[in-house]
């Protein structure tokens, strides 16, 4: 098991509304070059939260401690740019179970269903919703469940249905990686290449 | 630097997968989505993918949508395929190919060079694509042929035939086309902090209104310190930065050295030159660039990525201005606080010269 299992997650939400937030902008790429998969999550937004001498920058949603939670609520083509997995790993490891938006970059999608990093994407319309509930108050509670697939705006009472393949969901709830998986299926894999004669 | 793979070399149709969309596999091949050039299907992946490549010898991979992107007509004078991509970004925006594997078609990328391909499938990933290619021909044959680990002889022979069966075929259904005219076209720069926020050179910044995103555009003009309506041309630049997979080719050092021959380097602007590789450096040499550089007062540096993306010493200072023919202006890409603009060679060329953003059309 590569990572918790995700189950029902209930929350509050952390909100960054600003479009096309690349990855260079998650984990600048000065802080790729370690060599184990831990920290990350201290450099996380590292030049947005912080200023050059390493004072907190107080505006960013980060630093503000009326926000706090496990799900990151983002504006629309989050995670383009660099396909640096290293992005994800930094959002893991910050706390966050999963990220909110209308809109994800391909391979950082991907890379958040491998590595435990629920990418929720829902309408606009329900995007600014999210965003106008944590506005009014940040202590309002989300639920995001899995196997209904549906994210839930809980003192609004109002969700919508998000989109998962199932092959990613039954990992997702598991804790599996593709490769988890793909050790799971290890005697049908062989069975299946002996079949042929290459 | 950034991947343990290494590999010998890339034919058409092979499957290619690399850790980064941008990594420094092989400095022959320098980047993923490049090799999508020859229509080797390559794309960015991860880490755990590429254990699973090591372990089981294949890759889970959802299948891309289809796009093809068809350029017609010829190109105008000092437009570069830097110009090509940077004008189909800015009309599809840094989202507009996610999902999808784009292959480039029309006469624009049939009578440009290998290496030209190579930096417009590179550009494929800065408007979200997995990869981009185009198709296969006598150039990029020869482009292949001789190679060290080409096949050979029969081998060859065997090879071309099968390469040559696996165009798209006529009529062949895509999930979205779009259309553009070669002619329509000019040398492009960005000037914002994604690859879509790219106009022609000549032009000035446009209207947050025309912006879907109007927050990111004012934070993005903002962080540029940069207003709406602003000309580009003339704007002072500190430094111009000549490299990368995307545009440090030898082709790209030629470009560069057919501008500035017999000019000087603006005393103001700090120009850096980054051969892509040291095959590059040494054919900068042999065909006597370095010596048309240096004595416009350039320097070369050693081959790598350097300032591309900030990973090393290499970084462009706070608030400072660079031209750059790099792939990506995000925020702090260069360097903590540095603001990048994206453009070709020629540009680059140009505005080491005069020390600010110069339409290389008005270098005589």
């Amino acid at each position: 098991m590569a990572y918790d299992k995700f189950e029902i997650l209930k929350s509050t939400g952390v909100p960054l509304n600003i479009d096309n937030i690349d990855t260079d902008q998650i984990i600048p790429a000065r802080f790729l070059k370690a060599t184990e998969r831990k920290g990350f999550g201290d450099n996380l937004f590292r030049d947005w939260r912080y200023n050059s001498d390493g004072t907190a920058i107080d505006s960013f949603p980060l630093n503000n401690l009326n926000y706090k939670g496990k799900i990151l609520v983002a504006g629309k083509n989050f995670g383009c740019g660099s396909s640096r997995e290293h992005a994800v790993w930094a959002i893991y490891d910050y706390g966050f179970r999963a990220v909110v938006s209308s809109f994800f970059a391909d391979i950082f999608k991907n890379n958040c269903l491998n590595i435990g990093v629920l990418p929720i994407q829902v309408s606009d319309s329900f995007l600014l919703e999210i965003f106008s509930q944590i506005d009014k108050n940040s202590e309002s509670l989300f639920e995001v469940n899995l196997e209904n697939q549906e994210f839930i705006i809980k003192e609004l009472n109002k969700k919508e249905i998000f989109k998962i393949s199932l092959y990613k969901k039954g990992n997702m709830s598991n804790g599996y990686d593709d490769i988890d998986y793909l050790l799971n299926k290890k005697e049908d894999i062989s069975r299946f290449a002996n079949k042929f004669i290459f | 630097m950034n991947s343990i793979l290494k590999v010998i070399c890339i034919f058409p149709f092979l499957l290619f997968a690399c850790k980064s969309s941008k990594s420094d596999v092989n400095k022959d091949i320098e980047n993923t989505p490049k090799v999508a050039s020859d229509f080797t299907i390559a794309f960015g992946s991860c880490n755990k993918q590429n254990v699973e490549n090591v372990l089981w010898d294949d890759i889970m991979q959802q299948k891309p949508k289809k796009m093809r992107i068809n350029v017609d007509g010829e190109l105008n004078d000092f437009v570069t395929p830097k110009d090509v991509a940077l004008f189909i970004i800015s009309k599809l925006s840094s989202s507009g190919a996610t999902g999808y594997f784009v292959e480039y078609s029309g006469r624009v990328f049939k009578e440009m060079s290998m290496e030209g391909r190579m930096t417009v499938c590179n550009l494929s990933i800065e408007m979200g694509a997995r990869g981009g290619m185009i198709a296969p021909d006598n150039k990029t044959y020869e482009y292949i042929k001789g190679k060290e680990y080409a096949p050979k002889e029969q081998e060859w022979d065997k090879a071309l035939k099968y390469w040559s069966s696996l165009n798209t075929d006529e009529g062949a259904v895509f999930d979205k086309e779009y259309n553009f005219k070669g002619k329509d076209i000019e040398p492009m720069i960005t000037y914002g902090t994604n690859p879509g926020m790219a106009i022609p050179i000549s032009k000035s910044i446009p209207s947050s209104e025309t912006s879907d995103s109007k927050n990111s555009y004012k934070k993005a003009l903002d962080y540029m310190e940069f207003n709406e309506g602003d000309l580009m041309i003339g704007k002072k630049i500190d430094y111009v930065f000549l490299g990368s997979c995307t545009n440090g080719r030898i082709e790209d050092f030629r470009d560069f050295a057919s501008l500035i021959k017999g000019k000087r380097k603006s005393d103001s602007v700090d120009a850096w030159l980054v051969p892509g590789s040291h095959k590059v450096l040494k054919s900068i040499r042999d065909e006597g660039i370095l010596e048309i550089l240096t004595d416009s007062g350039f320097k070369l540096r050693e081959p790598g990525c350097s300032a591309c993306l900030a990973m090393n010493d290499d970084k462009i200072p706070k608030g400072k201005y660079a031209v750059s023919t790099t792939n990506r202006n995000f925020e702090g890409r260069q360097g903590p606080g540095a603001r990048t603009l994206l453009a070709s060679p020629l540009v680059a060329a140009a505005t080491a010269i005069t020390g600010k953003i110069t339409d290389p059309r008005e270098i005589i």
